[in-house]
């Protein structure tokens, strides 16, 4: 096909030409980084059209769970591996932002150590143990940010794609895996804060993170994010490899006779899907200030793989519509009738894979159509 | 996992003949047969002053006891082996009432009263009848006094009452309450106790305190013939002993000054660490064992479901909860009858569950038949609405469900090793669950059409089978056999909305790891898993014994994706 010849550039533009929800998508995205700053910032508070500081979060934690479902899309959605552990790679990217703006408390914790975080002093050590070394320096926590997830990515995946683990089993397996790091986590020995987490964060780059113009410009970040990841997914689902990862989630077997080698085809997008899960899990914990070992909780994975379902698999805009959407009516729900909730969300599962198999997205298409 | 101990310290029968009871009783009686002639010569010294106090004016109980207030301190011990020697009922009442200060004498007629405080004042109880007498005000009433001496004999006294017990239990308690703090009276009170002891249990327990009271003694035969004798037993504080006088202090001297007697104390010593680790051992094995049966049992289900059928429920877990809610209101209903409600519950529950997974099956499952993943979610949706329907309904707070009292208890087969009565019950009952299904799908024809569908469903159906029926009866069936784990579940843990999430994934490791459609698989797997997480806690602690074990399932299932039973021939083709 012509995008073989094509260079990548042009490989994307061709394929956002034909993209209507993601030329959509780029839009309202573009809109949110006009509008977002100058309601909360330059419109005065009191006025109907101000958007409160705590909305501007609120969206911002919101687009770091779309992030994170257009992860999940993109090893599920294009190449079928079902992963009920991705939220481990969130919350490793999350502990790394989590460990620098840590070190950035400095003397203001509760028992002024310059060096060690209150949590150690608590546990009596006396020297900071080695994974914690230089993360005081942001460019290497943020390094760690997709190191770390990846290199878990790389190691559970090349054992898992090379030995043939597929479907089911895998799903199981991705679920083993963050229920043993959420059990690894809580402990105190790991020297991750046990139970408590990282929190009482002060400052992020010698900016006060409480600011309003620090909650703007951490939004911004995750939008300029956000888009660029869709970009970038976007690329890699139009590009020839791309094409490989239809043809392996719709015929495995098939796919290997031809003469692709499977396993690397797997291995590569899912430790780019870590990575991903990770850069939004490092955008999320400064937005939220903690990050504790519950969101290794297997229930938080598959209830990203319920965003995704909901929004539309496959079709990456729909992720990032479905991951909004259910947070949004979480918040809502959490609020206004915390008992119906887990009706809601259950039913919405329910309801979604018997009469949406493909998502909202899809609805909305056919409704076009 | 939770799972939640429950304790019970009630010592219960004693059985078992191992090797160590026979040489025991080959040994004991050529041991002790010294210590009981000292002790009757002991017993005749001591009984020689109670006869001089034969000439006090009144002989009988009631007579005694109106002395009592008014008698010196120095009388007030002959007066007190009167009451002993009287034989009455209701004497050792009295003599503990008198040790807990609560023996008082109304000043307006001296009549003595066996009393206990209340807010408005003294409730009496008449000593020789042992029945209430009415409410009075504390004035008009004097406390007997005691002092050391007499707090002392009281004791002894007591002590002596209560190993004359008929109940064997109470003699075994007198025993070991004598023996934590044992005197050369308590010692000897035990010593005439054993020549007339026939319990096996209690000559045992007194034996052994005897021979550690001996080990003190100043003639090294004594202390060698004691500590052959404990050589032969099992128990920890002879163990601590033979440890402490076999083992150099700071400065190089020994506790024992005999060579014979230390080194035979030693070799005791580690004999009984020996045996001790074995029996230790085992005890974990059982633990092991028994934690293994919760996980096969609450695997089980989700075996027929999953492994069977390729159905992924992740609902499982909230059958389980529904199983152990049912347990609950039975005993709500039955309150009178615990162990009546707890047998009830079994079928109740396989009903409950069962009907509540025919209804998923014939709603929601058999719309997404071989879209294992969309299954996993439309699942994993019902599970959250039946968690919820569990909070309305019985509020989200724990609720326990008592145990039977045949299930509370503990088999001691000897002093280093016990077993708590409900984790044995368990084992047997997922042994017997597990026969139970496999008779069912290899000996019914119900089973044979649920192979047939599992194994080739359009042959099936072309031989006359109705999949469908087939295939929502299996998923009741798997369904069913969550709730019986669930009441099994009711008597180890609170029963509450999150029951369930607790055990799936656990469930999915056991049926996983054992290898899919296949409940042999499941059940080594699951006791596997079990003996294995609690070989590792004490190493690792049991936090991280978890995730060992996790880690471990995640490398196996690379090296055998088929589990460790994989289905071979056509079987195998559907999955």
């Amino acid at each position: 096909m012509e995008t073989t010849t094509m260079k990548p550039p042009s490989i994307l533009l061709a394929a956002l030409r034909q993209d209507r929800g993601g030329q959509i998508l780029l839009a309202l995205l573009a809109a949110a980084l006009v509008l977002v700053p100058l309601t909360n910032l330059v419109v005065p508070e009191g006025s109907a059209l101000h958007l409160s500081t705590y909305s501007v979060t609120l969206f911002g934690k919101y687009l770091c769970y779309a992030l994170l479902a257009i992860a999940v899309d993109l090893v599920w959605g294009y190449c079928g591996i079902l992963s009920l552990g991705h939220t481990a790679f969130f919350a490793l990217g999350g502990y790394a932002v989590g460990m620098y703006l840590m070190r950035q408390i400095g003397t203001r914790g509760v028992y002024g150590d310059p060096i060690l975080p209150d949590f150690m002093v608590f546990l009596n050590w006396k020297t900071l143990p080695w994974f914690w070394q230089g993360m005081n320096h942001f460019p290497v926590a943020l390094i760690m940010v997709v190191l770390v997830p990846g290199l878990l990515a790389l190691i559970f995946g090349w054992l898992a794609f090379r030995s043939r683990v597929t479907g089911v089993y895998l799903s199981i397996i991705t679920q083993a895996l963050t229920f043993a790091l959420l059990l690894a986590f809580f402990r105190n020995e790991m020297g991750f804060g046990g139970n408590n987490g990282l929190t009482d964060f002060k400052e992020l780059l010698g900016f006060d993170l409480q600011a309003p113009g620090m909650r703007i410009a951490l939004f911004v970040t995750t939008v300029l994010a956000l888009a660029g990841a869709y970009l970038a997914c976007r690329y890699i689902v139009a590009s020839r490899f791309g094409r490989v990862l239809q043809a392996i989630r719709d015929a495995e077997g098939r796919t290997r006779f031809i003469g692709y080698k499977v396993e690397s085809y797997k291995l590569w997008i899912w430790v780019f899907s870590a990575m991903l899960a990770g850069i939004a899990g490092a955008l999320y914990v400064p937005q939220v200030g903690i990050i504790n070992p519950s969101e290794f909780a297997p229930i938080n994975s598959i209830e990203v793989v319920i965003w995704v379902a909901v929004g539309g698999r496959g079709t990456l805009y729909g992720a990032v519509a479905g991951a909004v959407l259910v947070n949004y009516a979480k918040t809502y729900f959490t609020a206004a009738a915390p008992e119906v909730w887990l009706y809601a969300l259950g039913a919405l599962f329910v309801l979604a894979t018997l009469f949406l198999p493909r998502g909202v997205v899809g609805l909305m298409r056919r409704a076009a159509a | 996992m939770r799972y939640a101990r429950r304790r019970f310290h009630v010592t219960a029968s004693v059985a078992r003949t191992t090797r160590w009871h026979r040489l025991f009783q080959i040994f004991s009686p050529l041991a002790f047969a010294l210590l009981a002639l000292s002790a009757v010569t002991a017993n005749a010294a001591e009984e020689a002053p109670a006869s001089n106090v034969a000439a006090a004016p009144a002989t009988d109980f009631v007579g005694i006891l109106s002395q009592l207030p008014n008698a010196g301190l120095s009388d007030k011990q002959q007066l007190l082996e009167q009451l002993i020697a009287s034989h009455h009922a209701s004497a050792q009442s009295v003599l503990k009432a008198l040790l807990d200060e609560h023996l008082y004498s109304r000043d307006s007629d001296g009549k003595v009263f066996i009393t206990e405080e209340v807010d408005t004042g003294l409730r009496l109880t008449d000593p020789e009848t042992l029945t209430t007498a009415g409410t009075e005000a504390a004035d008009g009433f004097s406390k007997v006094g005691t002092n050391n001496a007499l707090r002392k004999f009281l004791r002894g006294a007591i002590a002596q009452f209560r190993l004359d017990d008929p109940d064997r239990s109470v003699r075994l308690v007198a025993v070991h309450e004598m023996l934590r703090d044992a005197d050369s009276a308590t010692v000897d009170l035990l010593r005439v106790r054993l020549s007339s002891e026939k319990d096996s249990a209690v000559r045992k327990a007194i034996e052994i305190g005897l021979a550690i009271a001996d080990l003190d003694s100043d003639d090294a035969a004594t202390r060698l013939a004691a500590t052959t004798a404990l050589s032969q037993t099992l128990d920890g504080d002879a163990y601590n002993k033979l440890k402490a006088i076999s083992t150099a202090n700071a400065d190089g001297s020994y506790a024992e000054t005999d060579d014979g007697v230390r080194n035979a104390a030693a070799k005791a010593a580690q004999r009984i660490e020996f045996w001790r680790g074995i029996y230790g051992s085992v005890e974990t094995l059982f633990f092991g064992l028994s934690l293994g049966s919760v996980l096969v049992l609450a695997a089980i289900g989700l075996a027929i479901t999953f492994g069977v059928m390729g159905v992924i429920n992740m609902a499982h877990g909230e059958l389980i909860m529904l199983g152990a809610y049912t347990a609950y209101v039975m005993q709500q209903l039955l309150p009178e009858h615990l162990a009546l409600s707890i047998l009830l519950s079994i079928p109740a529950a396989f009903l409950v569950s069962g009907l509540v997974g025919v209804a998923i099956e014939r709603s929601i499952v058999r719309f997404l038949y071989g879209r294992p993943l969309e299954t996993l979610l439309a699942t994993f949706g019902l599970s959250l609405i039946l968690q919820q329907l569990v909070r309305s309904i019985f509020s989200p707070l724990n609720r326990s469900v008592a145990s039977p009292e045949f299930m509370s208890g503990t088999l001691v087969i000897n002093d280093a090793l016990s077993l708590t009565y409900n984790r044995l019950y368990i084992v047997l009952f997922t042994l017997l669950v597990f026969i139970a299904l496999q008779l069912i799908l290899k000996r019914t024809s119900l089973g044979l059409k649920v192979r047939a569908v599992s194994q080739n469903r359009s042959m099936a159906r072309a031989m006359g089978i109705r999949s469908e029926w087939v295939d929502a009866i299996t998923f009741g069936l798997g369904s069913g056999i969550a709730g019986v784990a669930g009441v099994a579940l009711s008597q180890l843990t609170n029963v509450g909305p999150n029951l369930g999430q607790a055990y799936i994934i656990d469930s999915f490791m056991v049926v996983v790891f054992g290898g899919v459609g296949n409940l042999w698989g499941t059940l080594i797997g699951g006791m596997t898993l079990g003996v294995a997480g609690k070989l590792l806690e004490p190493a690792v602690g049991a936090v991280m014994a978890k995730i060992v074990v996790l880690v471990f399932i995640i490398l196996f299932i690379q090296r055998r994706k088929q589990g460790l039973f994989p289905q071979k021939g056509r079987a195998a083709e559907g999955h």
